[in-house]
């Protein structure tokens, strides 16, 4: 079988920075990537690439079988792939449950209005935002707006969801919720692409990791692997001995 | 039918616009239809620029060129080409739609400011340009030629028309607004209003949406341009693309609450009321455009939802009748 997502030498130029380098994966149907790496290291950028907000450079991006590397976010969100974004962005005057509809009319589906409805409502409970279907979004807090943002997501019935720091700001239960949430999703048949920067949740539910630093992909592999890999260590430590130093003087 | 409920929300405006239409029939006394036939007529481009302005979010200062452009098209068809006025009003809305898409595929991928500003250069432009046009009279314009009026029974009659033909068109425009407002195609507006580039991520094709809220909101307003200009008799460059109406407009939009069918109904008619003192009064007659400028800012400052959202966020039950 050939993969949902291919991503081949991907480089992204803004200006005279390098916000990618030469970046090339596969995704098979059905797995969940974690994507991890320091502060400024592209993430969101290769995020930004592959749903359409920029083209890249150089490189192609191939998602299911179709040249995408030019398509516009509209096109790929009809092709099914959806996605959450970093810094939430509600529809602010619109209740709850009409920026579920928003995603599951104009999404892979395309539903009319009437058929939208039910599913926003299904997705709000499955989220478990259902209780607030009729507030303005911009009365959540910031857990609901990450929870609305996945739901919207989730409402077009994508092939592909991309996950931007859907933990970043939770505390370690709403964490645990979330990542139960993730599985569920996956669990759908849905392939995910999370990147995330709560190491322990990210290692515990991603199925394969790639690691990025200045725009480069330094290492790929299960989470086994990232975990013990010098050049991540170096990457957010500065120094791979580092890591061994500090385990040794805590065990002393 | 379980979607009437759906619908509640135009009964209020249909009812507001249908009585106030009879209102002169009634008293038929000619001179409360002139002040009548002037607020349907500021509805009705009201609620057309609502589509723009209040569902999609974009600010159009220059919202009069369709009215000006439509209307001119249109006269020049009833009267050198004597084709009937539905004829005419017909041509002007389809010319000031056409306009509306081809401006929109240039400058509606403009955002805020920037948007607001090619606006209002577009309108000043449009009035140089049929200042210079021949074919249009140039700078004189065009005057309507008397006989046109007797295919319609006279000039007395044809002005009785023109009355009835303006409140059909304002609720054409309400029933317009009203259905974009609870389609499909006004959910993508008010996703693009919201946030553009989540709403694009979300699948709504931004380009495309906007261009045909655009081309809605321009159709009204050419055929009311057409119709105007019919009864009043002539048209000018300067009585065809007065920038300060379309100023006014804004304010009406604002004021009634932007983004709901009834607010610029309710705008206009308090507008019209407010203008109708101020001109006749011997402090204001003078400061009247400045009062609507302070009018506007008051609004932005204080009730930036306009009289209508105001009451939705404070009596939520309201939310299905008001809208």
């Amino acid at each position: 079988m050939t993969s949902l997502l291919q991503v081949k030498g991907v480089s992204k130029f803004f200006g005279g920075l390098q916000a990618l380098n030469d970046v090339t994966f596969e995704l098979p149907e059905g797995q969940i990537l974690g994507l991890i790496g320091p502060n400024g290291a592209g993430k969101t950028t290769l995020f930004n690439v592959i749903n359409g907000v920029y083209p890249a450079t150089e490189g192609q991006v191939i998602f299911k079988d179709q040249d995408v590397t030019e398509a516009k976010t509209y096109e790929m969100a009809k092709l099914g792939l959806a996605r959450t974004h970093q810094i939430v962005k509600p529809l602010n005057e619109l209740t709850v449950i009409e920026n579920v509809v928003v995603g599951a009319c104009f999404g892979r589906q395309g539903y009319s209005l009437r058929k939208a409805t039910p599913v926003a409502e299904e997705v709000l409970n499955f989220v478990g935002i259902a209780d607030r279907s009729d507030q303005l979004a911009s009365s959540l807090n910031v857990a609901q707006k990450k929870r609305l943002e996945m739901a919207r997501a989730l409402a077009a019935q994508p092939h592909l969801l991309l996950l931007d720091e859907v933990l970043a700001g939770l505390n370690q239960s709403e964490i645990a919720e979330m990542v139960e949430t993730v599985r569920k999703i996956r669990d759908k048949g849905i392939t995910i692409i999370m990147i995330e920067h709560v190491m322990e949740a990210v290692m515990n539910v991603s199925d394969r990791m790639i690691v990025l630093n200045f725009g480069a992909q330094i290492a790929e592999g299960n989470p086994d692997e990232i975990r013990n890999n010098p050049r991540v260590i170096e990457a957010y430590l500065g120094d791979p001995k580092l890591a061994q130093k500090l385990m040794q003087k805590a065990q002393e | 039918m379980k979607n009437w409920r759906n619908h509640l929300g135009l009964l209020l405006p249909m009812l507001v616009v249908i009585g106030f239409s009879l209102w002169p029939v009634i008293t038929g006394n000619i001179s409360t239809r002139e002040s009548a036939f002037t607020i349907l007529k500021a509805i009705a481009l009201a609620s057309s620029l609502n589509i723009l302005l209040g569902y999609t979010g974009y600010v159009s200062f220059g919202h009069i060129v369709f009215y000006g452009f439509g209307g001119y098209i249109g006269l020049y068809f009833v009267n050198q080409q004597d084709w009937s006025i539905w004829a005419g009003m017909l041509v002007g809305g389809i010319s000031a739609g056409i306009l509306a898409f081809l401006l929109g595929k240039a400058i509606l991928r403009l955002r805020g400011a920037y948007f607001a500003l090619a606006t209002i250069g577009i309108n000043e432009a449009m009035k140089a340009l049929f200042n210079n046009l021949d074919l249009f009279g140039g700078p004189i314009g065009m005057v309507l030629n008397f006989s046109v009026y007797k295919a319609y029974g006279g000039a007395a009659k044809a002005l009785g028309m023109a009355f009835y033909i303006m409140a059909g068109l304002t609720i054409i425009a309400l029933i317009i607004s009203h259905l974009v407002r609870t389609s499909k195609f006004g959910l993508g507006l008010l996703a693009i209003r919201e946030d553009e580039d989540a709403a694009e991520v979300m699948g709504v094709v931004a380009p495309d949406t906007k261009t045909w809220a655009y081309v809605l909101s321009a159709i009204i307003p050419g055929m009311v341009g057409v119709l105007f200009f019919f009864k009043n008799g002539n048209v000018e460059p300067h009585v065809a693309f007065p920038l300060h109406s379309s100023i006014e407009l804004l304010v009406m939009v604002m004021l009634g609450g932007q983004g709901t069918v009834l607010g610029p109904i309710l705008g206009a008619f308090a507008y019209q009321g407010m203008r109708g003192y101020f001109v006749t009064s011997e402090f204001f007659k003078d400061i009247q455009l400045s009062v609507s400028g302070v009018l506007l800012l008051l609004i932005v400052l204080f009730i930036p939802a306009g009289a209508v959202g105001w009451l939705r966020q404070k009596f939520p039950t309201l939310r299905r009748v008001l809208q």
